[in-house]
């Protein structure tokens, strides 16, 4: 791939909402991402591997749970530097933000929020630092969108819990220690679970043939009579709002994340486009490429200031999930559309590796299906504004 | 060992260059501020190492406004123990080196370490004037610098080549590439550096020796002519009546 040569796009000056601190925070993950990561994404993507010296990496630059407390190992910060860090490493790739929004939102953010105080210091700080590398099994082979229906169970053994069942489109498991495990208890609620790697009975196998988020690596988890002892059951919450919980929190990291796809494409389109001559002018001096252009930096501005004003919410303890989902199905649907236009404006380049459109385009369809699909946080918002529900 | 880095704001250089009052002053419109990469790269980043092997303290100074602040809690974050900021408009090299020798010579430092030079006015003064003004001994385009007991040992890039020195502290060493390896903070770093003292220090009004009388842009590249390997005369032509090289 080609010198990453980006720069930040900020028409409306939304950095002058941004703290110091915000903006330091852009500069480190910008320069990580410029420096380790950008040299390397596109090799490991046409691999299809998943880079896995970087979960240290990630770790050091503090991008597992920084908005966590700082008593556990964690960044303590608020979360718009959240959703900037997923910004900035999803501006390199939605694979690389998948791995820190699975260890940070998913594994991280139940420990914290559902786990005991002995389960926090056991497992979040080696988390934060990249030493321990988790995944979050919720999804089944016949519970996608509908994960009230999960068939994944466990039963108490007297001294022990005995799990059994699978999951399916795992981030990171084949290579996780740990996994947060949904599954139902005798009485059908749904609990959740720490489970280790090398207890009898689990296995991760790898989900081969991805043309998306191939620098991240994907598996199941299976549970075949799995014994699970007892405190590692998160003992703070019952009921499908566990998982949703931690869903929320890891939509919100992809609503910035995904608009880090989108400036990605928009940056290397707008760059192209003034460079490429044809019939004697660069392609930006043609009308029908200008509306591409000028449409783009539109519905990033507008989704930048959608997620500024989200993150502050979220700062207030007062975003609702039904924002949350707004959010995530508009960025996703911009970064899209942005990845598809500038593809067009970079003609026959745009679907080779020298530039990063076509891998973001790619990507992108797996981001606008996973966390809750573009139908179903349509739905989400439609019952909420209407009050019926639609799913059913 | 009490090390003293002093740090500049410069423009990112991917900013656009622009200036205002019939070009008397640089247009700071829209343009995004770093830490002077040389600051920041090498003379930050070798006092920390020092720091680490020998222990001691490492303190950043900054003469500017209050709008510095982003990168002065940037080079806490790397490491730096704490920040004094002269509050100043930093217009001036000699102006700015008695602030920053006036607190380095009451501040108990054994070294200051300098970028090189700026990469916005590229003058390369402060360093050596820092130096003159404590009467310390000064190296500049330090690659290379080893410190024991008391003495230091110092490589420098020459014309054609490079030189060893051996001095005794305190000195000024202005570092250039290869002094150290860069670093980027973490979010613990810049957590950490919330809480870290930043000093803001009056100016005690030194003389500006120099003012900036006009600034003017390089002129634009030409165009360039391409003339056919038949057609000798015309390029000739062109060699002798426009470009009047021959």
């Amino acid at each position: 791939m080609r010198q990453d040569l980006y720069q930040h796009h900020d028409y409306y000056l939304i950095d002058d909402l941004l703290t110091p601190e915000h903006k330091l925070i852009r500069e480190t993950v910008r320069s990580y991402v410029k420096e380790k990561l950008s040299p390397i994404i596109e090799d490991y993507a046409q691999r299809a591997e998943f880079p896995k010296h970087i979960v240290k990496e990630l770790g050091e630059i503090g991008a597992f749970g920084p908005s966590l407390p700082a008593e556990y190992g964690c960044g303590g910060l608020d979360e718009i530097s959240y959703g900037i860090i997923m910004q900035e490493l999803e501006r390199c790739d939605s694979g690389i933000r998948s791995t820190a929004s699975v260890q940070g939102s998913l594994v991280m953010y139940p420990i914290y929020k559902y786990g005991s105080e002995e389960q926090r210091k056991k497992y979040l700080p080696k988390l934060a630092k990249g030493e321990l590398f988790g995944c979050f099994g919720l999804t089944e082979p016949n519970h996608g969108s509908n994960p009230a229906g999960m068939e994944t169970n466990f039963k108490d053994k007297g001294d022990h819990y005995l799990l059994n069942g699978a999951k399916m489109w795992i981030s990171n498991s084949p290579l996780a220690d740990i996994a947060v495990v949904w599954a139902k208890n005798e009485q059908g609620k749904i609990r959740g679970l720490i489970v280790e790697r090398g207890m009898e009975g689990f296995t991760t196998p790898t989900t081969h043939g991805k043309w998306s988020l191939r620098a991240s690596i994907t598996g199941e988890l299976v549970f075949d009579n799995v014994k699970v002892p007892k405190e590692n059951l998160l003992p703070n919450v019952e009921g499908l709002k566990g998982p949703l919980g931690c869903l929320s929190t890891a939509r919100y990291g992809i609503a910035w994340g995904a608009i880090g796809a989108a400036l990605d494409c928009y940056d290397t389109a707008l760059r192209y486009a003034k460079e490429r001559v044809q019939f004697g002018r660069p392609l930006a001096g043609f009308q029908l490429q200008q509306k591409k252009l000028a449409e783009m930096i539109t519905e990033i501005t507008k989704a930048q200031l959608l997620v500024w004003r989200l993150g502050t919410l979220k700062n207030e303890g007062k975003a609702t999930p039904a924002q949350i989902s707004m959010a995530k199905r508009n960025s996703c649907e911009i970064a899209l559309n942005i990845a598809r236009e500038s593809r067009q404006i970079l003609g026959g380049m745009g679907i080779t590796g020298e530039y990063p459109i076509m891998r973001h385009l790619m990507n992108l369809e797996t981001v606008i299906t996973y966390e809750g699909t573009h139908d179903i946080h349509l739905l989400i918002t439609g019952q909420d504004i209407t009050g019926i529900n639609a799913f059913q | 060992m009490k090390i003293l880095v002093p740090i500049s704001k410069v423009p990112d250089t991917t900013s656009k260059i622009a200036f205002v009052d019939n070009n008397t002053k640089f247009s700071t419109d829209n343009v995004q501020f770093i830490m002077n990469p040389t600051d920041e790269w090498y003379a930050l980043t070798k006092a920390l190492e020092l720091k680490e092997a020998q222990g001691g303290e490492v303190v950043v100074i900054h003469a500017g406004l209050a709008d510095s602040e982003q990168v002065i809690r940037k080079a806490l974050a790397i490491g730096a123990d704490s920040a004094f900021r002269i509050d100043m408009d930093p217009t001036d090299a000699y102006a700015i080196s008695v602030e920053i020798a006036n607190h380095a010579k009451t501040g108990g430092y054994d070294l200051v370490i300098t970028g090189k030079e700026t990469i916005d006015y590229n003058s390369f003064e402060v360093g050596g004037m820092v130096a003159e003004l404590l009467d310390w001994n000064a190296v500049a385009l330090v690659s290379k610098l080893d410190i024991a007991g008391g003495k230091a040992t110092a490589t420098r890039d020459i014309e054609g080549g490079t030189e060893t020195v051996e001095f005794s502290l305190p000195a000024v060493i202005c570092a250039t590439k290869d002094l150290a390896a860069a670093r980027i903070p973490n979010m613990k770093g810049i957590m950490a550096s919330r809480t870290k003292p930043l000093t803001v220090l009056a100016a005690t009004g030194a003389d500006k020796l120099t003012s900036i009388a006009s600034y003017q842009t390089p002129e634009k590249a030409k165009e360039c002519k391409y003339v056919s390997v038949d057609n000798v005369a015309e390029l000739v032509r062109l060699l002798h009546e426009e470009a009047k090289v021959i």
